[in-house]
């Protein structure tokens, strides 16, 4: 070999190791920003919350609260002991006659009142503020339903069959509004808001609350927004407007 | 070591125990179970005897309270690989997986009270051909 391609080879070799170096922290942060969701534990960066628009949401319609117990496999009965997870509730003002229909939920509290009294441990809130039961340490005592402000939260009385394998649910347990984390854990959204966009109403809005680039953060930012029962100060994952 | 362990250590013994013994009764070689899908599982099964609870356990927190999710011992892969190949189920008789070895060993199987039992649609759709459960 003459000193000449010598020559080429080491700068092509160097030249190849530059580029590398260059391009590397590029592919690995492409590769962290682009990461298998669900594949790491979630992180307290992310709030995820709901924004409901009661003047888009129709009174009689049933849409979320059907797509809810096709989802989580409830059986969709409205007797007193029967799970419910997201209720319909029809409002009207008295005095000035106007009406509004929405849909209440666990409202997956910054400060749930469920996890402070919970005994066991069993009732939490996740890092990125879903707030679930873990039934492993759940012992159906149900103070957490009595410290919950908004009737979220369900005690399952009946031996359960036809359960879905992401939904495990079980007698002896209360439950409530997941916020369908097993799709959110794999980057999808709440069967709800699927079905309400899909009949054409699109009244629920899905996203995550502390980025400010997402579409809830601009509408919570641009329109005015309540939460139910903010004098309690339990600071809301679910916020309507419009109410 | 609590009771519910040492119980749980005796069964898994005594199955470690009938599966090198080839005596003259019929249940010494372990219960027959139902085909179900082909492959190795994800850990030596020797083990899993033994230790799937444990394995269980860690895993169900990691998934309830940290949002992990396709965790390596998760429940619903379980039941995905091992349902047999007549109904997709993991219980219903004595030859169905987790209920034969659990019956054949006195343990009870709490864990499908809440989850289910059945195997996922995808699942079953992509198993392949097998020679036996275990």
């Amino acid at each position: 070999m003459n000193p000449v391609d010598q020559r080429r080879r080491d700068f092509l070799g160097k030249a190849a190791v530059a580029a590398g170096a260059m391009i590397a922290p590029g592919v690995i942060l492409y590769d962290y920003a682009h990461a298998k969701q669900g594949a790491e534990p979630v992180s307290g960066k992310v709030r995820w919350g709901m924004l409901i628009d009661t003047t888009k949401c129709a009174s009689g319609c049933r849409e979320c609260v059907d797509a809810c117990n096709r989802e989580n496999g409830l059986p969709g009965s409205t007797r007193p002991t029967d799970s419910q997870w997201i209720r319909k509730v029809d409002l009207k003002d008295l005095k000035s006659g106007k009406a509004v229909s929405l849909p209440v939920m666990c409202q997956h509290c910054a400060e749930p009142p469920c996890v402070d009294v919970c005994p066991t441990g069993a009732s939490f809130k996740r890092e990125d503020g879903i707030v679930l039961v873990d039934r492993h340490t759940c012992i159906g005592c149900r103070y957490c339903m009595m410290a919950c402000p908004y009737k979220a939260r369900s005690f399952v009385h009946e031996p359960t069959t036809g359960q879905k394998p992401d939904v495990p649910r079980g007698k002896g347990c209360v439950e409530s509004c997941t916020l369908c984390v097993h799709k959110v854990d794999r980057g999808g959204t709440p069967s709800c808001v699927e079905a309400c966009a899909a009949a054409g109403h699109g009244a629920i809005v899905f996203g995550d609350l502390n980025d400010p680039a997402s579409e809830i953060s601009k509408r919570v930012r641009a329109a005015t927004t309540t939460q139910l029962r903010a004098d309690l100060r339990t600071d809301n994952g679910v916020r309507y407007q419009g109410l | 070591m609590t009771v519910a362990g040492i119980l749980r250590a005796a069964a898994a013994a005594a199955l470690l125990l009938a599966g090198s013994a080839a005596g003259p009764l019929a249940h010494a070689s372990g219960p027959a179970l139902d085909a179900a899908r082909a492959g190795p599982c994800v850990e030596d099964p020797k083990l899993m005897r033994r230790s799937h609870p444990d394995f269980l356990k860690h895993g169900r927190d990691d998934t309830v309270r940290k949002g992990i999710r396709g965790i390596r011992h998760s429940l619903a892969a379980c039941v995905d690989c091992h349902a047999s190949r007549a109904d997709g189920r993991v219980l219903g008789s004595e030859r169905h997986f987790c209920q034969g070895c659990h019956d054949y060993a006195a343990v009870k199987v709490d864990c499908f009270d809440c989850h289910a039992s059945t195997a996922r649609p995808a699942a079953t759709a992509a198993a392949p051909a097998t020679g036996g459960a275990r």
